[in-house]
Parts: structure tokens; C-alpha cells; sequence
């Protein structure tokens, strides 16, 4: 049986401060390839600090990660950045695109700095943008974009190199329900095409593309269906 | 898996081609060009005045060195030291001076011409010409009586209007003879020397063998009435020599000056006072350091006031791409990636500013150098040098802020950029 993507055992973050915050208090959870799962809970309650932990930007300070089997806490800080590099793609609600580069420039900056052979860049990049539904875009700059169109912009640019697991945090948040729509359409070829996904929501309807829910309350996680493991 | 979780070698270390490195860091600078420009003005004035001050003056000195007078470069004099005796100065106590000083100048390596020169008092006495021809017209003038080797013409660079000069024979001979400057001519009414005009300084009758026209040097002996040494020594007790003119070889006026009171007064040579021109490579490199302290002081300042300009926008720029930083450690990159690109970044900068601003100092040493018509010379490293001084500019200038950027951690520099 291959390793499963994440495996988060008791993992705990809690945030130093005068009155510490828990933001996760010892969290289970199993992910495995292939898997699309959505993450909703009330504001504060966590969601974002499980997606930094999952992507290698935030640390537990307590409990153990394993992503694809290798335990994050064995390895330095500069295993831990080719790790994320290499294996993980973020989609933020601001998109967080570099202004006045072209579309392309943009989905290139993920190749940069994990050994992606020059040669195949380019292919890459434009593969990952007719992807998305923007080959015809390629050479236009990012600030003459329209929202729905930035947004998939930026997740070419976290699929081009080829992770195995893709978070994001409330993708949809700065767009309108039919620009969501286009959105999820292309989370939904994703999955189809075996990748994992983990989706930080508040929308219902963006929740419910996901084949699996958990629900995070102050810190804590929990399973809102039965769906674990299931494709 | 095992949960000990032997971390596999598949882990890839983050990595960034130097290619792309510079790649990134220029398109960044070029994605704003008004500010990358304006980032690099400090560095451009500061690299620019010190280019132009280095040129500047490599230039000037070189043009002190060519004009500077060939006459004056090749004078040596040589006089009698005043002797300060018990009662106050008192001159010519002692004849320090040989008789023979011209022929002992002239033995020495590099000398072209060598003369003796000295006052001579006629006590007061007046100098007149015959005839007499308006008895109220004036005809008794003071005019300086001067004795002179013959050598004197030569380095006075004498030219006659009629007659000769004398030489050795009539001062042996200590012969009655006079050449006398055109001024002296003119006062005494005398035109011509063809018929031995005769003048009269006192009782003494000398006749008057040759006018002089035009002198290059000693233009007192333009009014003047010069006589012979030897002529001197005998119908005027002339008992010392005033000065000992040489003329040396370009080049030799150093060597000259400090081997002829040697040569003239071997017992005690320091009693002799020596006056040789200033050394132009002295005065070339005397010029240069002057010229250098005060504009180097200016282009330093001017590209600390760059370096800082630089420092500035660069950290301004960290600030406003705290969004990029965490973007890009969110796609893989180190810390040392962020730091490089940054790095880079103010380098290129300083790269630019150094290459415009060397341009721009060159432009200047040339256009000085053509409305003075002088030919503008500029050490071969300066042009070189000034794009890697720009680029430790830029680096060092750089260094703060990168280390600023790659210390962030990408959760906060995520949230807090957009
Ligand atoms: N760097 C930090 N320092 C201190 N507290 C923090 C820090 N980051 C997050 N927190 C706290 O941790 C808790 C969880 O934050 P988190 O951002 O994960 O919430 P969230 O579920 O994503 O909320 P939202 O839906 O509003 O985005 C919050 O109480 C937050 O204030
Ligand atoms: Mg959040």
C-alpha cells in the first residue's frame, strides 16, 4: 500500500504569545492520493494554519507530519523549502500573481527553484495554462486580468510543477458565483486527473464539489461525512 | 512508511540557476525602469565625479609637464650666499666665485651653456656719448655697467642689431669694448656701430663694438652697458662675481644644480646658493594630489550619498514585494534565493550606475579638455574599474535589505503582502 500523501498524527500548533493560541489541538488526519477534501469551519477556528502545516510554510509544535511518508521534522529547513517546492501548490484568495509580468512569467516562477529541467518549461507552463482554460493569455500581463481569470492563473501556476498535493484557501473568496464556477471546474478536472486537493472554504457550494469534509472548530478537527479514503 | 520516517533520498534541496537568478533580478528592474533609473542617479553622480576627477586631473598634470616653460626647465643659477657677519649683512666680503667659473660649468655633463654676470659700481658715475650735439639736450645718462663672460649672450639668447659681441680675447686683453642694449642705445643717440662710436662711463672711454636688439632672458641687459670681465677687473675694480647662469640639457637642471657648487667652490659648497627650477614631476604630481584630495572627497561623498540612495529604494522595494518574497518561498525558494535575488538586483544597479556614470566623467574629461585645448589622458583601469566599484556599490548598498527580505517567514510575509 503506497504511503498516504499526509498523515497528521496529534499534531498541535499553538502560537506563543501573553494568552497562547491553539490554533490546532492535537489533529488527526489521513489524506490519501487522489483525494479532495474540504475544510470549513468558523472564522479563527484554524483552517489556514492547517493548510500552512500541510504546506511546509508553518511547523507543529507538537505531533508528527508525514508528507509522502517522510517525516518533515527529520529534515532541515532548506529539505523542508525543496520539499514544498517540489511537491506542493498553493491557490491564496488575494492570488498573490507578480504585477506587470506576463501570464507565463508568472506560472514559470514555480519552476525556478526545484530543479525543473530548463527544456521542459515552457511546455510545462503552457500545458498547465490551457489547463486552466488560458492558452489563449499567455503573453498578456496579469493586471489586465479579471478575477476568475488571476485565480486560474495562479493555480497554474501551483499545478505546472507537477505536486502532489494542492492547497488552497479560500480560492473563491474574492470572486462572484460564476467566476467561482469556472474555478471549480478546473479543481474538479484535477481531481478527476488523480490529484489531491485540499479546500479551504466558507461557500457551501464550493464545499460541496469536494468528495470529502472535515470541519475545524477552534483547533480542533472533525469528519462531517463518511467519506474517508473514497474516491 | 515507517514511522521513524527515514527521510528518502528523494528529497530535492531547493536550487536556483544563476542563469535564472539574473534573469529574475533584471526583468524585476526592468518591470519599473523610471525607478530603477532614478534608484541609480546617486551612484551615477558619485562614480561619474570620481572618473572625472581622476581624468581631470591626469590631465592637467600631464598638460603642466609639456607646457611647462623649457627655458625656466633648463635654468640653473648659481649665486654667492650672503654672509652674515657680526655687524649685519655685509655682501661680497669674499670672492667665492672663480674667475673661471664659466669654464667649469661648461665641463660638467648636460650643460649647454654656462655665463657669469655681475654689477659692476661705477661709483655713481655718469655715461655719455660724443658728440655733443644740442649742448641742451641731455647727454649724461645713469646706465648700469654689467660685466659678463661671453658665455651670458649665449644663454640670454642675445640677438645684435649691428656689430658683434666680444669674446675671450678682448676680456684677456682686458680690452676697452662695450655692447650695449638697444634702450641704452637709444638713450645714448647712438644708431649704428659701423664708424667705433665711443662712450665715456666717467673717465673711462669704451668703444662701443656691438647694440643688442632682442634677448629671450635678462632683458635688464636691454639698458645697459656690458663690458667684458677682464675689462672690468681693470678699469673698474670689479672683485667678485654676482651670479653664475647655466644652461642644461632638458632633463639635466636637477642633476646640474646639485653638482655645480661642487664644482665651482669644492671646500665648502653649501656657501654657494644653488636655484634650480622646480622638479615637474613634482609639480605635475603636486598638482595631481591637490586636484585628487578635494574631488575624491566630493566623488566619495557623492557615492556614499548613491550607495545609500540605492540601500534605500531597495529596502523600500523589500517592503512593498513582501507579498513576492512569501510567494516565492511558497514555489520553493530559500531564503538564500531571496537574498541573492535582492542582492543582485542592487548590484545591477550599481553596475549600471557605474557604467553611465563612468561615461558620463570620460564625456566631461573631454569636454574640459577641448575647450583648453589640452589632450585628455585617462588611466586605462579607470573605465574598467568604475562598473566594479559601481557593483560593490550596489552590493553593499543591497546587503542590508536582502538580509532583511530572506529573514522574513513566508506565513507573514504572505499575509502581509498582497
Ligand atoms: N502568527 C500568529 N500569531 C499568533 N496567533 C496567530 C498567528 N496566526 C494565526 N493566529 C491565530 O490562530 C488562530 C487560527 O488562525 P487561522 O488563520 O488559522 O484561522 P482561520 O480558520 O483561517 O480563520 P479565517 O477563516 O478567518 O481565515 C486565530 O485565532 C489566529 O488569531
Ligand atoms: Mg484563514
Amino acid at each position: 500500500m503506497p504511503d498516504p500523501v499526509v498523515l497528521l498524527d496529534r499534531v498541535s500548533r499553538t502560537f506563543a504569545g501573553t494568552t497562547p493560541v491553539h490554533a490546532l489541538r492535537h489533529v488527526d488526519f489521513r489524506l490519501e492520493a487522489g483525494e479532495y477534501v474540504s475544510v470549513v469551519g468558523p472564522s479563527g477556528s484554524g483552517k489556514s494554519t492547517l493548510l500552512h502545516v500541510l504546506g511546509l510554510l508553518d511547523e507543529p509544535t507538537d505531533g508528527l507530519y508525514f508528507l509522502d511518508g517522510i517525516n518533515v521534522a527529520l529534515i532541515n529547513d532548506a529539505e523542508r523549502t525543496g520539499l514544498r517546492g517540489d511537491r506542493i501548490g498553493f491557490v491564496f484568495q488575494d492570488f498573490h500573481l507578480l504585477r506587470h509580468r506576463t501570464v507565463t512569467e508568472n506560472v514559470l516562477t514555480a519552476l525556478l527553484y526545484n530543479r525543473f529541467p530548463r527544456r521542459e518549461r515552457h511546455g510545462a507552463a503552457v500545458e498547465a495554462l490551457e489547463r486552466v482554460g488560458l492558452g489563449h493569455r499567455m503573453d498578456q500581463t496579469t493586471d489586465k486580468l479579471s478575477g476568475g481569470e488571476r485565480q486560474r492563473v495562479a493555480i497554474a501556476r501551483a499545478i505546472v510543477s507537477r505536486p502532489s498535493l494542492l492547497l488552497a484557501d479560500e480560492p473563491t473568496g474574492n470572486l462572484d458565483t460564476a467566476t467561482s464556477e469556472s474555478v471549480l471546474e478546473v479543481f474538479d478536472d484535477l481531481r478527476s486527473d488523480g490529484l489531491t486537493l485540499v479546500v479551504v472554504t466558507h461557500d457551501e457550494t464550493v464545499s460541496a464539489h469536494a468528495a470529502r469534509h472535515v470541519r475545524m472548530v477552534d483547533g480542533f478537527l472533525s469528519e462531517t461525512t463518511s467519506g474517508r479514503g473514497t474516491r | 512508511m515507517t514511522l521513524l520516517g527515514q527521510p528518502p533520498p528523494s528529497v530535492v534541496r531547493p536550487h536556483l540557476a544563476f542563469r535564472d537568478l539574473v534573469a529574475e533580478s533584471v526583468t524585476s528592474l526592468l518591470a519599473r525602469p523610471g525607478r530603477s533609473l532614478l534608484t541609480i542617479l546617486g551612484t551615477v553622480l558619485g562614480i561619474g565625479a570620481i572618473v572625472a576627477t581622476l581624468g581631470l586631473s591626469k590631465t592637467a598634470g600631464n598638460q603642466i609637464v609639456t607646457r611647462f616653460d623649457a627655458l625656466a626647465a633648463t635654468s640653473v643659477t648659481v649665486t654667492q650666499r650672503n654672509e652674515f657677519g657680526w655687524f649685519g649683512p655685509s655682501q661680497q666680503t669674499v670672492n667665492l666665485i672663480p674667475w673661471d667659473a664659466e669654464d667649469r660649468i661648461k665641463r660638467l655633463n648636460g650643460v649647454l651653456a654656462a655665463g657669469i654676470k655681475s654689477n659692476v659700481s661705477a661709483d655713481g658715475q655718469l655715461t655719455r656719448s660724443v658728440p655733443i650735439n644740442d649742448p641742451l639736450a641731455q647727454t649724461e645718462f645713469a646706465i648700469n655697467l654689467v660685466a659678463v663672460s661671453p658665455g651670458l649672450f649665449d644663454i640670454a639668447q642675445a640677438e645684435l642689431r649691428s656689430g658683434r659681441f666680444f669674446d675671450e680675447g678682448h676680456s684677456l686683453r682686458a680690452d676697452p669694448v662695450a655692447v650695449i642694449g638697444r634702450s641704452a642705445a637709444q638713450r645714448l643717440n647712438l644708431d649704428r656701430v659701423d664708424h667705433q662710436p665711443a662712450i665715456f662711463v666717467g673717465d673711462v672711454t669704451l668703444i662701443v663694438i656691438g647694440i643688442i636688439e632682442e634677448v629671450a632672458r635678462e632683458p635688464s641687459l636691454l639698458d645697459a652697458v656690458v663690458i667684458p670681465n677682464g675689462t672690468a677687473r681693470k678699469l673698474f675694480d670689479l672683485n667678485g662675481i654676482d651670479e653664475v647662469q647655466i644652461r642644461t640639457e632638458i632633463g639635466a637642471a636637477q642633476l646640474i644644480g646639485s653638482q655645480a657648487a661642487t664644482a665651482l667652490y669644492p671646500n665648502e659648497p653649501n656657501r654657494l646658493r644653488v636655484a634650480v627650477p622646480p622638479d615637474p614631476r613634482a609639480v605635475k604630481g603636486a598638482v595631481e594630489e591637490d586636484v585628487n584630495a578635494l574631488f575624491l572627497v566630493l566623488g566619495g561623498v557623492s557615492l556614499l550619498i548613491g550607495a545609500i540612495g540605492i540601500a534605500n529604494v531597495t529596502l523600500v522595494s523589500v517592503l512593498e514585494r513582501v507579498g513576492e518574497i512569501g510567494l516565492r518561498r511558497s514555489v520553493g525558494a530559500a531564503r538564500r534565493h531571496i537574498a541573492a535575488q535582492f542582492l543582485v538586483e542592487s548590484a545591477a544597479m550599481g553596475f549600471i550606475g557605474g557604467i553611465v556614470g563612468a561615461s558620463g566623467g570620460v564625456l566631461v574629461v573631454v569636454a574640459v579638455s577641448a575647450t583648453r585645448t589640452w589632450t585628455p589622458v585617462l588611466d586605462p583601469w579607470i573605465p574598467l574599474g568604475a562598473p566594479a566599484l559601481g557593483i560593490v556599490v550596489g552590493l553593499l548598498a543591497g546587503l542590508y535589505p536582502a538580509l532583511k527580505a530572506s529573514r522574513l517567514e513566508p506565513v507573514e510575509a504572505l499575509r502581509a503582502g498582497l
